[in-house]
């Protein structure tokens, strides 16, 4: 008995749980590249409308506040269940890493697009009006002066929400969406194997760590005031 | 030429109309600096943003040029302001830019895509505020006169006719301002740019400006040459401001003068007269005394002057007030 059986007797196939590995990884890199696509517009729509600033449209704000509040005071778990005639109509299948993707990109973009908002408030008002004053469009304030001067936040933005979806994506383990998480829901919790549920919490607070690590560098090195 | 004609502004708070520039009409002429100054609140930040129309007025015209700005759809506006360059209190640089960057951006705004009539533009811009070896740093590794010229030479980058300074030497220390000013001076100068400063210091007026407009609760009270308005103000707001400018004159108006016996005369001499000796000739050949209370000689822009309060005593004083006035020299009776 090699030490490794010694300290985890119910774990026979560690190939398993790589392959659990890598999907939280897509189902992570999938939801978030697509939570970015659609949270970043969200978020500069949001930032744009609001009263006093560049464009106020309170009717449109309103709406956009409501419905993103909307979504972020729904539990995943719940909110998984709800979308799921919606996530077999976009992409054909409730299940694993496919069936996991839009319900994880419809929980986190709102998240996202709040914090996107968040940050384009900190730039400074007389940056926006400097550009304003030389002349600048629109878009080209939004692209060449809020998005380039917000991007420390929009990074630490980035990070919190791969974070959140990590835990969004072990939840999804519980309805079949496959990963780290249901490894721990099917072994770990049904099963009473708590040697599983031991190393998916590990590698999860990995993950984790690593994430913010990566995410805190990218901050530090393009957060420049 | 930028001209104003009878422009008022109010912001709606509250559903209530609270004004913040009464009526007024006026012309800034091609290639002066044209000082507006007034305490915080007066209104001049307003006054100077409805020029590049970042404020709209509520009522009257606006002109730069021959184009009334208040008319223009939104292209042509962005138009008009690539030709209106402006500076501010605190600079507004890009964080996320280098210098060479911040200078570049109102040339990459216009649509100048070509990277080596970007660098030469740059290079020459900044070789003009003094920043040359600097292009490659970021704002935050300035000092705060080092991010001004930055903001300046950004400003200059589209050759615009107009140059709007917004407290543009208020975050700075007394040197700095000095050196700033110096820079825009010698803009004014050699790029023939009107220049519209707004402060709220009479020294930055003294210094750069030709004219200057005093504003005091949204209105203009005083407005001219800066010689006349600094030698002679007449507002309460206005004398409020020299004052500043001028400590010891101010403690000299305080000074008992019913004590001091003869008359009390404030003497201004502006240009040849400083440097003319009238007042030892004219005192001796009409045999008054005089005795100087307090006094200084500096400038006004390039215009040499000098300012004397005295007190005179003699038969003839009359005769003596009459040949001075003769040689040029403004008096003001203070106390009798």
């Amino acid at each position: 008995m090699n030490p490794l059986q010694k300290l985890f007797p119910n774990i026979d196939d560690w190939g398993e749980i790589g392959r659990a590995c890598i999907d939280t990884l897509l189902m992570l890199g999938g939801s978030l590249a697509l939570t970015v696509l659609i949270g970043l517009p969200l978020g500069v729509l949001l930032y744009l409308t609001a009263k006093g600033q560049l464009r106020p449209m309170p009717k449109l704000y309103a709406i956009t506040s409501l419905l993103v509040n909307i979504l972020r005071s729904v539990p995943f778990i719940i909110l998984m269940i709800v979308l799921m005639p919606i996530t077999y109509a976009l992409v054909g299948t409730k299940l694993g890493i496919r069936g996991a993707i839009p319900p994880l990109v419809i929980g986190a973009a709102p998240f996202f697009a709040r914090l996107v908002e968040t940050a384009l408030r900190e730039v400074q008002q007389g940056v926006i009006e400097a550009s304003q004053a030389m002349g600048a469009s629109l878009w080209q304030i939004v692209r060449h002066v809020l998005l380039p001067e917000a991007r420390g936040g929009l990074f630490a933005g980035i990070t919190v929400t791969a974070i959140a979806l990590v835990g969004y994506t072990a939840m999804g383990g519980a309805i079949g969406s496959g990963g780290l998480g249901d490894l721990a829901y099917r072994y770990g919790y049904l099963s009473y194997k708590s040697d599983y549920m031991l190393v998916t919490v590990v590698l999860l607070i990995v993950l984790v760590q690593l994430l913010q690590m990566i995410g805190d560098r990218i901050v530090a090195r393009y957060g420049r005031r | 030429m930028i001209r104003f004609v009878d422009v008022h502004k109010s912001y709606r708070v509250d559903g209530k109309d609270i004004p913040a520039l009464q009526p007024f009409s006026l012309d800034i002429a091609d290639g002066e600096v044209f000082g507006i100054i007034g305490l915080s609140g007066a209104g001049k930040s307003t006054l100077i943003r409805l020029i590049n129309l970042l404020e709209r007025p509520s009522g009257g015209r606006i002109f730069v040029g021959d184009t009334e700005m208040t008319t223009l759809a939104e292209p042509a506006l962005r138009a008009q302001r690539r030709r209106i360059g402006m500076i501010f209190q605190h600079f507004n640089l890009l964080a996320s830019q280098t210098v060479a960057d911040n200078v570049a951006f109102p040339l990459r705004l216009a649509g100048e895509r070509d990277a080596g009539a970007l660098r030469a533009r740059v290079d020459e811009l900044l070789a003009r505020v003094g920043l040359t070896a600097h292009a490659d740093k970021y704002p935050s590794q300035l000092s705060g006169g080092q991010k001004q010229r930055v903001g300046i030479a950004r400003a200059l980058a589209n050759r615009p006719s107009i140059l709007l300074c917004d407290e543009a030497t208020s975050a700075l220390d007394p040197q700095t301002t000095a050196s700033v000013l110096e820079l825009l001076a010698e803009i004014n100068r050699e790029l023939k740019l009107t220049i519209v400063l707004i402060t709220h210091e009479m020294d930055v007026v003294r210094r750069v400006c030709d004219r200057v407009a005093v504003l005091d609760a949204g209105a203009i009270v005083e407005r001219g040459a800066v010689a006349d308005v600094f030698l002679h103000p007449q507002h309460p707001t206005t004398k409020r401001f020299v004052n500043e400018a001028l400590p010891e004159e101010a403690a000299s108006e305080l000074a008992p003068f019913a004590q001091v016996p003869g008359r009390i005369l404030r003497l201004s001499f502006r240009g040849d007269a400083t440097l003319t000796p009238a007042l030892g000739r004219i005192a001796r050949e009409t045999g008054v005394e005089f005795n100087i209370l307090a006094g200084r000689i500096d400038r006004i822009k390039d215009l040499p002057y000098g300012q004397l309060t005295l007190a005179m005593q003699g038969e003839r004083v009359d005769a003596a007030l009459a040949a001075l006035r003769e040689a040029g020299i403004e008096i003001e009776e203070l106390h009798r």
